[in-house]
C-alpha cells in the first residue's frame, strides 16, 4: 500500500501537534484531495469530513481502488455540491492508511511500520491536523463544513474548536458522543481483528479478521427492512438447502463479497485506531456534560439531517446536536429524511437528502456573496 | 402573501428575534428576514415544508411543538408566533405556556370559531360547520380545541395573561379590537390576532 501512496497529494506539517494521548507529532504527512476551482474571494471552499473507511478521494475514480469515490453521489460537477461551482477539499484522517500519518507509516525511529505503537488518536486530534491543511491552502473561511458519520463528528468538533472558520456546517447521520451501542460495535470488528493469529505477525495482514469487523459493521449501516427487501432469504443458487455452512443465502455471500473486498484496500490497523477515536469522542464531555457550551462562540449556520431508518446514528442522537445548538441560541435547521436505506444513506442516491444538501449549501452561498450577512 | 402574515409582520420590530411555530413553506420568515432583517428561526412538523424552508435559506427545525419547545431558552425570542395552530393542540395551554415563557411577547392568531357563517352554519344546517377558513369535515379536522374571539379573550383574562394588542380580520380587513365592539367583531371577524405577554 505504501508504494502506491507516495504518489498522492501531500502536505507535510511542519508545525507539532500535540494529541490528546499526550504525545506529540510533528512533520506528519497529510493526504489530500481537492476538486473544483476555489474563487477569487475564497469564500467557496466546502471541506468534506470521510467517514470510518473513507478517504480523500470523494469523487471520480480513486487512483488507488480504481473504484468510485466514496461520495460520488453527492459530490461532483452538477451533484449536490457541485465541484463546477464549489471547492471541495478533504483529507484522509489521521490515523488513516491512505498517506496520512497513520499505523501503516514507517516509524523513522525503528525504520519499521508503526502498527500498533501508533499513538492513539482521537477526533479532535484529525480536526487539529486538518485544520493545517486549510492554512496551508489559505483558506480563513470555508463556506461549509460537511460530512456524515465519523465525518459528522468531525463537523461537530471543527466548528467548537474554530467558531469562525466556516460560515455553515452540515453534521449528517453523527451523534456528539459515541453511545454505547457503538461502541459495542466497534469492540466486536477490534476483537475480530485481533483475534486473527496473523494480527501483528510481521508479514502478514489479519485478512479474516478485518472482513469479519467489516461484515459485522456492514450490517449496522443497512436497516432491517431494507434488508428483508433486498435479499429476504433468497438463496444463492436456485433450488434447496445445501446442508452445508456455505453461503447459501444471497445475505451470506453479500457479506462475504463486502468483506473480502474491504481487506484490499484498508489496513486492519487503521481500523484499530479510527474506531477507537470515534469511541473516545464526546464533545459533551469535553466541556463538562453541557454540550450547548461547545456551541457557544459559533457562527455558523447550522443543517442538521438524519435518517429514518438509521439505527447506529439515530434521529434522536441527531436531535440531541439541535438541541445544544438551539440552547445556545445558534443558527439551526434540522430534517429528518424518511428513508429505509439506514445509516448509509448518507452515501447513497436519496432524491430528498441531496435535494437537502444542494439547496441548503446554495442558499448559504447566495447569502454570504449578496448579503455579507448570516 | 396573506392579509394576516402582513398583520403579524406589521407587528414585529425589525432587526428583532423571532420564532415561528409551525412556520409551514417559510413564507412569513422569508418575509421577516429580507423585508425586516429580524433573526428568524421556525418549527414545522411537515418534513416536506421543513426541506421547503431550508432550501429556502430558512433556519427550521423539524419538529412537534408540544414536544419540542421546553429546548429553547426563557425568553430566547422577541417574538414568537403562532398562527392558526393553537386550536390544533392535545394541550393548548400548556403549548401556549411555554411559547411565553420563551417568547418575551407572543403573537396568536385564532380562526374564530364565532364567524356569523359558522354559527348559521350550526344553526340552520344542523352540521359541524365547514368554511373556507375551516375547509375540514369533523371526522378528518386537525383542529381539536376550537374556540370563539371572546373565548380567547376570557381565557386570557382568567389566566391573567396581558393582551398588548388585539385585531382582527374581517374579509381581508384589519381592524382593532376594544371591550365595546367585543362582541361585535366576534361575531363578523373571521380572525383574531392577539399580541401577550
Amino acid at each position: 500500500m505504501n508504494s502506491v501512496n507516495k504518489n498522492l497529494k501531500k502536505l507535510v506539517v511542519n508545525h507539532s501537534l500535540e494529541l490528546d494521548c499526550g504525545k506529540t507529532i510533528k512533520d506528519f504527512p497529510i493526504a489530500y484531495e481537492t476538486y473544483g476551482k476555489l474563487n477569487e474571494k475564497k469564500n467557496n471552499a466546502v471541506m468534506v469530513f470521510h467517514a470510518l473507511t473513507g478517504d480523500q478521494f470523494v469523487t471520480g475514480i480513486n487512483p488507488v481502488t480504481k473504484r468510485e469515490g466514496w461520495w460520488t453521489t453527492a459530490v461532483g460537477p452538477g451533484k449536490a455540491i457541485d465541484t463546477n461551482k464549489y471547492f471541495v477539499i478533504c483529507s484522509n484522517v489521521l490515523g488513516g492508511c491512505m498517506g496520512t500519518f497513520g499505523p501503516t507509516e514507517i516509524d523513522t525511529k525503528t525504520n519499521k511500520i508503526f502498527g500498533t505503537t501508533f499513538p492513539v488518536i482521537t477526533i479532535k486530534d484529525m480536526v487539529k491536523a486538518q485544520k493545517y491543511l486549510l492554512d496551508y491552502l489559505e483558506i480563513k473561511k470555508l463556506l461549509a463544513v460537511a460530512g456524515g458519520s465519523m465525518g459528522g463528528m468531525q463537523v461537530l468538533q471543527f466548528v467548537s474548536l474554530y467558531p469562525d472558520s466556516a460560515y455553515s456546517a452540515i453534521p449528517i447521520a453523527c451523534s456528539a458522543s459515541h453511545s454505547a451501542q457503538n461502541i459495542a460495535l466497534n469492540e466486536l470488528g477490534r476483537q475480530a481483528i485481533m483475534a486473527d493469529p496473523n494480527w501483528k505477525k510481521e508479514g502478514s495482514t489479519p485478512d479474516k479478521g478485518l472482513a469479519v469487523a467489516r461484515m459485522a459493521a456492514h450490517i449496522t449501516y443497512l436497516s432491517k427492512q431494507g434488508l428483508q427487501e433486498k435479499f429476504g432469504r433468497k438463496l444463492q443458487e436456485k433450488g434447496s438447502l445445501k446442508f452445508s455452512f456455505d453461503a447459501d443465502f444471497q445475505i451470506e455471500s453479500y457479506l462475504r463479497y463486502q468483506g473480502a473486498n474491504f481487506v484490499d484496500r484498508f489496513d486492519a490497523n487503521s481500523y484499530l485506531y479510527i474506531t477507537r477515536a470515534m469511541d473516545y469522542f464526546d464533545l459533551e464531555k469535553q466541556f463538562n456534560g453541557n454540550l450547548s457550551l461547545a456551541f457557544k462562540n459559533t457562527k455558523s449556520k447550522f443543517c442538521v439531517i438524519s435518517f429514518s431508518s438509521d439505527w447506529l446514528y439515530p434521529t434522536v442522537e441527531n436531535k440531541e446536536i439541535v438541541i445544544a445548538l438551539n440552547t445556545c441560541g445558534a443558527n439551526v435547521g434540522f430534517v429528518e429524511i424518511d428513508t429505509d436505506k439506514g445509516h448509509d444513506s448518507f452515501l447513497l442516491n436519496v432524491p430528498e437528502f441531496l435535494k437537502t444538501l444542494n439547496e441548503f449549501l446554495n442558499s448559504t452561498y447566495k447569502e454570504i456573496n449578496n448579503e455579507k450577512r448570516i | 402573501m396573506k392579509k394576516e402574515f402582513k398583520v403579524i409582520a406589521k407587528i414585529i420590530q425589525n432587526n428583532k428575534r423571532v420564532l415561528d411555530i409551525g412556520c409551514g413553506d417559510g413564507t412569513l420568515m422569508e418575509y421577516l428576514k429580507i423585508k425586516q432583517k429580524n433573526d428568524v428561526r421556525g418549527l414545522e412538523p411537515k418534513k416536506n415544508l421543513v426541506q421547503k424552508c431550508i432550501s429556502r435559506g430558512l433556519s427550521v427545525i423539524e419538529g412537534d411543538a408540544e414536544k419540542e419547545l421546553s429546548q429553547f431558552p426563557n425568553k430566547s425570542f422577541d417574538y414568537v408566533v403562532l398562527s392558526q395552530t393553537l386550536q390544533a393542540f392535545l394541550y393548548p395551554e400548556s403549548v401556549l405556556n411555554q411559547l411565553r415563557r420563551i417568547g418575551k411577547q407572543t403573537i396568536v392568531s385564532i380562526p374564530n370559531f364565532g364567524y356569523w357563517k359558522v354559527r348559521l352554519h350550526l344553526l340552520f344546517k344542523g352540521t359541524m360547520p365547514v368554511t373556507k377558513n375551516l375547509p375540514d369535515e369533523w371526522y378528518d379536522t386537525p383542529n381539536l380545541h376550537m374556540c370563539t374571539i371572546l373565548d380567547f379573550v376570557n381565557f386570557c383574562n382568567k389566566k391573567n395573561i396581558t393582551i398588548n394588542k388585539s385585531m382582527c380580520l374581517t374579509n381581508e380587513k384589519i381592524s382593532e379590537i376594544t371591550k365595546k365592539n367585543m362582541k361585535h367583531k366576534n361575531i363578523f371577524s373571521q380572525l383574531g390576532i392577539f399580541l401577550i405577554q
